[in-house]
């Protein structure tokens, strides 16, 4: 009798761009606070509390060397994703019709969490988070490099309005996060399945 | 006497002024969560995170420099488009702009030039000059589109036989700032020894009686009242730069 197939697992690239990304998501969201502060596009300032750098210079560095390794792990992840078929087999958009069936089952906190496929909600979700990645990143840079990247901030319309659609993706990804580490604490095991490979837990 | 400030003069300058000493990048960072996470103490300003920023800005330098083209323009825009009221901007208050005595005012050259004569302003007004609408980017994120006319560095450099193959020109000024640049970047065709903004002689606030215009690096690569050049291989630094900012702050 032939054992068992062994359950679906995060493959080790998901699991290191995840982990990877995170650090540098979490510096550059962070640093990008410092850099808001000085010179607020809102009426309002991040309490210096809860961002990184110290000052303006220092948050730059951050953010700038940050930058790096989001796209280092952004790039592997991207290349993994389609050339190993994960994006189409794992993150395939659903239809609007299930994906709001599931998201109704989602918020009264009855979707399944099935070991090893993503339900609409979270395919949804990851697909969503990654696309918003992309143009933080593409925005990013379009603010950066207004010059060598012009067609790249015309694009965008020009480096006032790529630098507020940077902002807004900042927006969206915190709440991403948000919502991301509330589902986590809800299903821990998914933690354990991010960190050991093993998808829906031991 | 305008002075070249290199960087042996700089270490003089940071004892004279305790402010003038480079910063700690790590920054003061209360998060525990990430404390934790990277094991380190984020505020000691001589960690290793505190020396690997400051690696990846040099790194940051080189990147910027492979990725500049001598050719590409930054984007120009029409007179409708100036900001205005157009907002002045200094390491200090518009209180303390310098008033620079334009008869006795000379821009001294040095360095690897072959005519380091100094020229006063009539004989800079005399040569020929370019107009530019551009966006001014500051390192803080905002921005303004203003109009400058002056004479084109590269043009300027090319006159007085400096050494084009030289890596750095180095700006001193009159209001103690001073800041560097590239060769590559000093010679884009819109790099320019302003003379004028918005169609009139530069007044004090926007550094009488001559700035540099270079709009395909940050507001702070933009210094004002320059009194001398300096043509050289050991880069000049910068006001900021020194302290924590990327040098090569290219756009």
């Amino acid at each position: 009798m032939t054992p068992l197939a062994p359950p679906p697992r995060h493959h080790i690239v998901v699991r290191l761009s995840h982990w990877v990304g995170a650090v540098a998501m979490i510096c550059l969201i962070l640093s990008g606070w410092q850099i808001y502060n000085a010179s607020p596009l809102l009426p309002f300032r991040i309490p210096g509390a809860i961002t990184l750098g110290g000052w303006l210079g220092g948050a730059i560095a951050w953010h700038l060397t940050a930058m790096w390794l989001l796209m280092a792990s952004g790039a592997m992840y991207l290349a993994y994703g389609f050339a190993s078929g994960h994006f189409r087999r794992d993150l395939a958009l659903p239809s609007v019709g299930e994906f709001t069936g599931e998201m109704a089952a989602a918020l009264r906190l009855n979707l399944p969490h099935d070991a090893g496929r993503y339900n609409a909600v979270q395919r949804v979700f990851y697909a969503g988070v990654v696309a918003i990645a992309v143009l933080a990143v593409l925005t990013g840079l379009a603010i950066w490099k207004p010059v060598q990247f012009g067609p790249l901030t015309a694009l965008f319309g020009d480096y006032d309005t790529a630098r507020k659609l940077h902002f807004t993706m900042m927006v969206l990804i915190v709440g991403f996060l948000l919502i991301h580490l509330v589902l986590v604490a809800i299903v821990p095991r998914t933690l354990l399945g991010m960190i050991t490979g093993k998808r829906g837990g031991v | 006497m305008a002075r070249i400030l290199l960087p042996e003069h700089r270490r003089a300058l940071g004892k004279l002024q305790p402010g003038l000493t480079r910063r700690g990048l790590a920054g003061g960072l209360s998060l525990g969560a990430l404390t934790l996470l990277t094991g380190c103490d984020l505020s000691d300003d001589d960690s290793v995170i505190d020396r690997a920023l400051w690696a990846m800005l040099r790194f940051n330098d080189r990147v910027q420099a492979a990725m500049f083209s001598p050719t590409r323009l930054a984007r120009t825009y029409t007179r409708a488009d100036i900001t205005k009221p157009f907002r002045f901007n200094a390491f200090y208050p518009i209180e303390r702009v310098p008033q620079i005595d334009l008869a006795g005012w000379r821009l001294e050259l040095a360095g690897l030039i072959d005519q380091k004569k100094p020229w006063a302003l009539p004989d800079i007004m005399a040569l020929p000059q370019e107009s530019q609408i551009t966006r001014h980017i500051c390192v803080e994120g905002w921005s303004q589109i203003g109009e400058w006319r002056g004479v084109p560095l590269g043009n300027f450099l090319r006159r007085v036989g400096a050494d084009l193959t030289a890596r750095y020109v180095g700006f001193t000024c009159g209001d103690e700032y001073y800041s560097s640049i590239d060769m590559a970047s000093a010679l884009h065709p819109q790099t320019i020894l302003a003379l004028e903004f918005e169609q009139t002689a530069l007044s004090p606030i926007w550094g009488a009686p001559l700035r540099l215009r270079i709009p395909t690096k940050l507001g702070f690569k933009n210094p004002k009242f320059i009194t001398a050049i300096t043509v050289t291989n050991e880069n000049p630094g910068g006001y900021w730069e020194d302290l924590g900012y990327n040098w090569f702050s290219g756009s």
